[in-house]
């Protein structure tokens, strides 16, 4: 088992350092530099101010080089600008050069400073993954129990009115795109045309304040679309289930439906949904983003739609780091708990 | 002239949309006459959720058909602006302030004005010309890419399948919308990289027919060489149009905008692809019939494109279908953000957020016409995904 | 909750049963008009080919049939109480209390999510209200019972971590749990290796008695009927045809299809030349597509038109002079059933010709990783697959090779196609070395040559190709015919001489029968003029009939095109029938080698022995010796030290100073070209007796 999840670390640490590589290789491209270097200075910047500027910031090097500094396995740049002022990437405003030390990277946790947000990286990481997780934490609550009883109930008896209803329900959300269950949720339970009015249509004030009335619809739109995806798994599975030998074994063993349902199938039809649930992650990160916006919750996903737009360089690549270990960790955590489910392998 | 009262919009909807209604009741009129000829298809017609699928399918389908090809359907130019229809509601008679009145417009504005005045009913009409000529051919070269990679590395295995595998999971743990961020830019466009992954990603379809052909015909050389030389001439053609916008005739090309939404979307989507057909390849390559085809010799291409390839088809046309709904869903997605558009164009996911901004102030009639649009094609999709399903299994 | 008050009459019984299954289309009658009795005590066989309906009939005594199913007709009583009166929880208070059932496939009956303890302990626990532990007593002296050793252990593990006879043998003790009165077993054993199978019989035997249950018993298999069962009813396509006691049935039958039955499977005494086997002409009808009258009426040699076709249907009429004798014929009185066989075709023996495939010392090891989930990297262990084999096959010669799974024989086939390179050693095709050669590498000549006829006819055809293109493309790949219209004239050759209709070119794989397909393969493997067919168990999974027709056709095909014949199978009894010489396999090693008369006579290798009298002989005449053998056959991962059948030979303790466990015995030749690989001494080879013996008539 050591081995396994060695092994998993090592690709994992692998798939980071490539995921962090294409977007520091995709942000640093020429065009987004030069747009960074006009907002930063002024829009009607000449070619010539553009590029010195950026030179004078060590943007130019060789893009394996700034990797390598931003990581902190090169020693950060030291360059004296056209303007003959000398510039050190790890020197702070108010450090003189010389005492600034040689590596600065994410490796010596130095995250970058965000040019938007006027604030370091790190701290606008943790502030924003604090917002976040708490969505998340209650979009888990809500979406994986429903998922799951629906899924049982639709696939305890394949075929019956109750699995063509709760199917037909679960196909339906996942037909339905955050941005279009948001919007649908908002003008019928938060604006006074239906007049319904029972939750608030956005959730800024749950930043400060978590009630049901400001956070209930953002939560909801995330989960509704995840949900239908992984009931229909569960179902798939309880189906199969409950079409298998062993049931049938069960079922004329004696044992009544009740507990056919719950001590002989329940279990073998987790296994599968598990996984899904796992790996759901990276999409549950994009209806982040969608509700975050469409309900001006300034977390993580704001923070990425705002640091995308104005190509916060630094930002972005914190938030990429950050969502691509998310990502990678539960997979990890799926694979792992999946052995741990199925006792069919062996993990000696 | 007085407003419209809202039977009276319904009616007049109807009326617009009679073109696709009545294509859609044709088609189901002959299929279902002959739907015990029809193979899988005409299952269909024995499915509930399958006929309502399809129904919804075919009717966008129609609508982006008649309203794109033969200017039908909508009742006011999609960019038209008028002042004085700014947020107006639904079935408002039509004033026109600014610019050349249109000649051909309708009398009212159906589902009202979004917030330039402009016809939501005609921009949601509009709006499915983009997706109907998007989705489905981004879904097609999706497929492309990930047979013609997924195929080998299930039936090989080895190096060449974990190499593969750990590439298409590089891609697949990339949240979409930071991928869409960084690919789907203006600045972006500047650079060599669109051209670039649309380079790759369009050789695959040429090299999938060719080697189809080639392993196909491999014992007969004339026929062989007929086939393998209509496809590479006609697929370099358009390959050298639609990737480098460099046909030599001049006829093909592809404006960047699009070319790039299109290679990201086929970029999201090939992985996945990917990783169904190894999985199916790797299922189907065990049985009896590939073995006969090993012991008779033929070629690793010949048994993953005609001996496994038929016999994945139907999970993967199941997977088809959903897949549609997917890529409309992620074109809906970049709208929204408003990635890769002209910012006139009507999109449904940039409706849906402009719409939205107006939704604390009471105004529903902007918003919500486009995302029932998006939820009711989409739900087709899934619909007609879930009764082909259920019908392949039922053989 | 107790069970059912005594009952004198018979335990079960059912009368004029019919069941049908209900579809969008139409209504498909599965069983029609189906009665039978079990006594206390009594053992019933219920025999058929698939299809006939009689798992339905043992789903209609559980009442589990389903959404679609349902009972159209008759009733089932049992002790006396109409079934399907109950109420659903009196149902359950029988199921597994009073009536037990066992399945084909041990594994897929047992939760796999769940230690076997706990779902045996259920059993009394639901029904007779007992607490865990004395449960778990209970289950420890039944699982003692099926003969399993360490029961703490047994009950503490998951199903998967036994094997599959042992697997077969807790679904038998979870069936006797309960000690029921009744006990259903639909084919226990079909899914077990021959020696696993002998073994289970007879627990099953064994512990019917010992716990009183009667029995029904459901097999295609005669031979395992005759080994277990009283009493037994043949069906045919939804209904009983014959039922009487075993001696009846088997020696004065007295419907033509139990007639055909038995003279389409290959006993003692059948052979390929002299007294080959006769084919039920046609195909067993799709229940839908049933025809007027007797349902046997168009296959039946004794068919009279307007008679046996009459609208009515045919009833059940007892055989004269015997109670319980009854048959589903009109004719059955006027029948001579005496009279010889009059269709068989005898043949003379081809003249065998040069050697034409020569192995010569050939091995194949895999490497394998030793942890299969988290694999490559870690430790890797060395499966040898196929160890110093050595044999020549002639023209026109048919070889069999016999052996368990596991024993290596699909490897070596693997092998010799080309499919997979061999570790050391040769094989010569015409004196040309091709053992290292890929099938990539080999010329055109080469692949046409040496073809393969695979086992499941489900499988062995791509499903999304016609018949047609499947022969013409392996026409297209070896060169056959110049151009389109030459194939297509080469492919109704084909056809033609696999005897299928030449319309059948244009057909899906899924409109064929099993038979059918099968035929097709045969004519795809045949389409380059192959000269050496290696046939891999071609029809062990066809039923009864249809075996002895495909059976025949490659004979004939073989004796017309002088084709040496690698006949791969488990089933001793057709390659008694139809190999001029036999080798038989265990783990890899050859441990026998001879014609097929040396093989099948004494002096034996141990396992030889055990193989012949595993398996199961439906003539009543025949007299077996019975050897059961301990355990399962180890796995090729894990393979013993020493000889490899060490860990089951009875003959063990006959060999001196545990040489068995030490060496590997090396192969000797005896007369006449009798090879056998055991360290037994010549004296005590001598002394072995015949397994079978054929009792005077």
């Amino acid at each position: 088992m050591g081995r396994f999840i060695l092994r998993r670390v090592g690709v994992m640490l692998l798939t980071a350092l490539c995921l962090t590589f294409i977007v520091f290789f995709l942000t640093n491209l020429y065009p987004n530099l030069e747009k960074m270097a006009k907002t930063e200075g002024n829009m009607r910047m000449s070619d010539a101010e553009v590029e010195s500027y950026l030179n004078n910031n060590g943007y130019l090097q060789p893009v394996l080089v700034k990797y390598g500094q931003w990581l902190g396995v090169l020693p950060g740049y030291v360059i004296e600008g056209t303007d003959g002022k000398v510039r050190a990437k790890c020197a702070a405003s108010d450090v003189p050069i010389e005492e600034a030390p040689a590596f600065c990277g994410v490796l010596q946790g130095n995250w970058g400073y965000s040019n938007r947000l006027k604030k370091d990286v790190d701290e606008v990481i943790g502030e924003k993954l604090a917002l976040t997780g708490m969505l998340m934490f209650w979009v888990m609550l809500l979406m994986v129990p429903s998922a799951l009883i629906l899924g049982v109930l639709a696939g305890m008896r394949e075929g019956s009115k109750l699995d063509r209803t709760l199917s037909t329900f679960s196909i339906g959300t996942t037909a339905t795109p955050e941005y279009v269950s948001g919007v649908l949720f908002i003008a019928v339970f938060a604006s006074s045309a239906v007049g319904l009015k029972w939750f608030k249509g956005t959730a800024t004030s749950a930043m400060d304040n978590i009630t049901f009335e400001n956070f209930f619809l953002p939560v909801l739109t995330i989960a509704v679309y995840g949900m239908g995806y992984i009931a229909r798994m569960t179902r798939a599975s309880m189906a199969e289930v409950m079409t298998s030998q062993y049931i049938r074994t069960a079922r004329l063993k004696g044992v009544s439906f009740p507990n056919i349902v719950m001590k002989h199938a329940l279990r073998n039809a987790l296994i599968a949904p598990f996984t899904v649930i796992m790996l759901q992650f990276p999409w549950l990160l994009n209806g982040v983003v969608i509700v975050e916006t469409l309900f001006n919750y300034k977390g993580f996903g704001w923070a990425l739609v705002l640091a995308a737009g104005n190509n916060d360089i630094e930002l972005l690549l914190g938030i990429s780091v950050v969502s691509v270990v998310v990502v990678l960790v539960t997979q990890l955590i799926s694979d792992i708990g999946y052995v741990y489910l199925n006792p069919r392998i062996s993990v000696s | 002239m007085d407003p419209l009262s809202w039977s009276g919009i319904f009616l007049q909807m109807v009326q617009q949309f009679a073109a696709p209604l009545i294509a859609v009741a044709v088609t189901f009129a002959i299929s279902i006459v002959f739907k015990r000829r029809l193979g899988l298809y005409g299952k269909l017609f024995d499915s509930v959720i399958g006929m309502i699928g399809l129904a919804l399918v075919l009717f966008w389908v129609f609508t982006a058909f008649f309203a794109g090809a033969l200017d039908m359907v909508g009742t006011h130019d999609p960019l038209d602006q008028s002042a004085m229809m700014k947020k107006a509601l639904p079935g408002e008679p039509y004033t026109k302030l600014i610019g050349e009145p249109d000649p051909d417009a309708g009398a009212h504005y159906l589902l009202g004005g979004d917030n330039l005045g402009r016809d939501v009913f005609s921009r949601v009409v509009d709006g499915s010309i983009k997706v109907m000529l998007i989705a489905p051919f981004a879904t097609i070269f999706a497929f492309m890419v990930g047979i013609t990679l997924g195929l080998p590395a299930g039936y090989y295995g080895g190096r060449f399948d974990t190499v593969l595998s750990f590439l298409a999971n590089l891609v697949l743990a990339f949240p979409v919308i930071l991928l869409f961020y960084l690919l789907v830019t203006p600045e972006i466009k500047e650079t060599l990289i669109p051209r670039i992954m649309a380079g790759t990603l369009f050789l695959f379809p040429i090299v999938f027919l060719t080697v189809l052909w080639n392993s196909r015909f491999r014992t007969q050389a004339a026929k062989r060489n007929l086939y393998v030389g209509i496809t590479l001439v006609v697929g370099t053609w358009v390959y050298l149009g639609i990737a480098w916008d460099a046909d030599p005739t001049g006829i093909i090309s592809f404006p960047p905008n699009l070319l790039v939404v299109f290679v990201s979307v086929v970029f999201v989507n090939a992985p996945t692809v990917f990783r169904i057909v190894r999985g199916l390849a790797l299922d189907i390559k065990t049985r009896d019939y590939v073995a006969a085809a090993q012991t008779r010799g033929e070629g690793p291409w010949y048994i993953m494109l005609w001996e496994i390839l038929p016999n994945a088809r139907g999970p993967l046309l199941v997977d088809f279908c959903l897949r549609i709904g997917y890529t409309t869903i992620l074109l809906g997605t970049l709208g929204f953000f408003g990635l890769g558009l002209e910012s006139e164009s009507a999109d449904w996911g940039k409706m849906i957020i402009d719409g939205r901004r107006l939704l604390s102030a009471n105004i529903l009639h902007i918003a919500i016409p486009p995302a029932l649009a998006l939820l009711s094609l989409v739900l087709g999709l899934n619909f007609l995904a879930d009764g082909l399903r259920e019908e392949s299994l039922r053989d | 909750m107790s069970k059912l008050q005594a009952h004198d009459g018979p335990i079960l019984e059912i009368d004029n049963l019919s069941i049908s299954f209900f579809t969008r289309l139409r209504e498909i009658p599965a069983v029609m008009d189906f009665s039978v009795s079990v006594q206390p005590g009594e053992a019933v066989g219920l025999v058929g080919e698939s299809g006939c309906g009689k798992s339905t009939v043992a789903l209609g005594v559980m009442q589990d049939l389903g959404v679609n199913g349902r009972v159209v007709g008759g009733t089932i009583r049992f002790k006396g109480r109409d079934l399907s009166q109950m109420s659903a929880e009196e149902l359950r208070d029988i199921r597994g209390n009073e009536i037990a059932m066992i399945y084909q496939e041990p594994m897929a009956s047992l939760n796999p999510a769940m230690k076997i303890g706990k779902q045996l302990i259920e059993v009394p626990m639901i029904h007779e209200g007992i607490g865990e532990k004395e449960a778990w007593q209970r289950a420890l002296d039944v699982v003692r019972d099926v003969k399993l050793p360490d029961p703490e252990r047994i009950l503490k593990s998951f199903p998967h971590q036994l094997s599959g006879g042992q697997q077969q043998r807790i679904v038998i003790a979870m069936a006797l749990m309960s000690k029921p009165s009744l006990l259903i077993l639909d084919e226990p054993t079909t899914a077990l290796d021959v020696t696993v199978e002998a073994a289970v019989v007879e627990l099953v035997k064994d512990l019917g008695k010992k716990y009183g249950t009667s029995m029904l018993f459901i097999s295609h298999n005669l031979g395992l009927v005759l080994e277990t069962c009283d009493r037994i009813c043949v069906m045919y396509s939804g209904e009983a045809v014959e039922t009487g006691s075993i001696r009846d049935v088997f020696d004065k039958m007295r419907h033509p299809y139990t007639q055909a039955l038995f003279r389409s499977i290959p006993l003692p005494g059948a052979n390929k030349n002299a007294r080959p086997l006769v084919a039920i002409p046609g195909n067993f009808p799709l229940p839908h597509e049933r025809p007027q009258g007797c349902n046997f009426g168009p296959r039946c040699d004794y068919f009279e038109e307007g008679r046996c076709n009459r609208a009515e249907g045919i009833p059940m009429e007892p055989v004269l002079g015997n109670e319980r004798h009854a048959s589903r014929c009109l004719r059955f009185e006027e029948i001579d059933w005496n009279a010889p066989i009059k269709a068989s075709v005898t043949t003379e023996a081809p003249e065998k010709g040069e050697v034409v495939l020569k192995i010569d010392n050939l091995k194949k090891y895999y490497e394998v990783a030793a942890n299969a989930l988290f694999g490559k990297g870690g430790d890797t262990k060395v499966v040898k697959a196929n160890e110093t084999l050595s044999f020549e096959a002639r023209e026109s010669e048919t070889l069999a090779i016999v052996g368990e799974s596991g024993c290596g024989k699909s490897t070596f086939a693997k092998v010799l196609m080309g499919l997979e390179t061999a570790t050391d050693g040769q094989i010569l095709l015409d004196n040309r070395n091709i053992e290292g050669t890929r099938i990539e590498k080999r010329d055109t000549k080469t692949v046409a040559d040496v073809q393969m006829v695979f086992q499941n006819p489900f499988d062995t055809l791509n499903p999304s190709m016609t018949v047609g293109r499947q022969i013409t493309r392996a026409l297209e790949v070896f060169g056959v015919g110049k151009n389109d219209a030459e194939r297509r004239a080469e492919l109704m050759r084909l056809l033609d001489l696999v005897k299928l209709p030449r319309e059948f070119a244009d057909r899906m794989p899924r409109q064929l029968s099993g038979g059918q397909k099968q035929r097709v393969g045969i004519a795809r493997a045949f389409a380059g003029g192959a000269r050496i067919v290696v046939a891999d168990e071609p029809v062990s999974a066809l039923d009864v009939s249809v075996q002895a027709a495909v059976t025949d056709l490659l004979m004939e095909i073989q004796r017309e095109k002088k084709t040496t014949l690698l006949f791969i199978s488990h089933d001793l009894s057709i390659v008694r029938y139809l190999s001029d010489r036999v080798m038989v396999m265990y783990l890899g090693h050859v441990v026998e080698l001879g014609t097929t008369e040396q093989v099948f006579a004494p002096p034996y290798h141990p396992y030889t022995e055990a193989l012949l009298s595993a398996v199961p002989i439906a003539d009543t005449s025949v007299e077996k010796k019975h050897i059961v053998l301990e355990g399962d056959v180890p796995s090729a991962m894990n393979p013993p030290s020493g000889c490899p059948f060490q860990t089951r030979c009875r003959w063990k303790s006959q060999v001196p100073a545990g040489l068995c466990e030490i060496e590997v015995p090396p192969m000797r030749t005896l007369d006449d070209g009798h090879q056998l690989k055991c360290h037994l001494a010549e004296v005590k080879l001598a002394e072995m007796e015949p397994v079978i013996k054929v009792a005077a008539e």
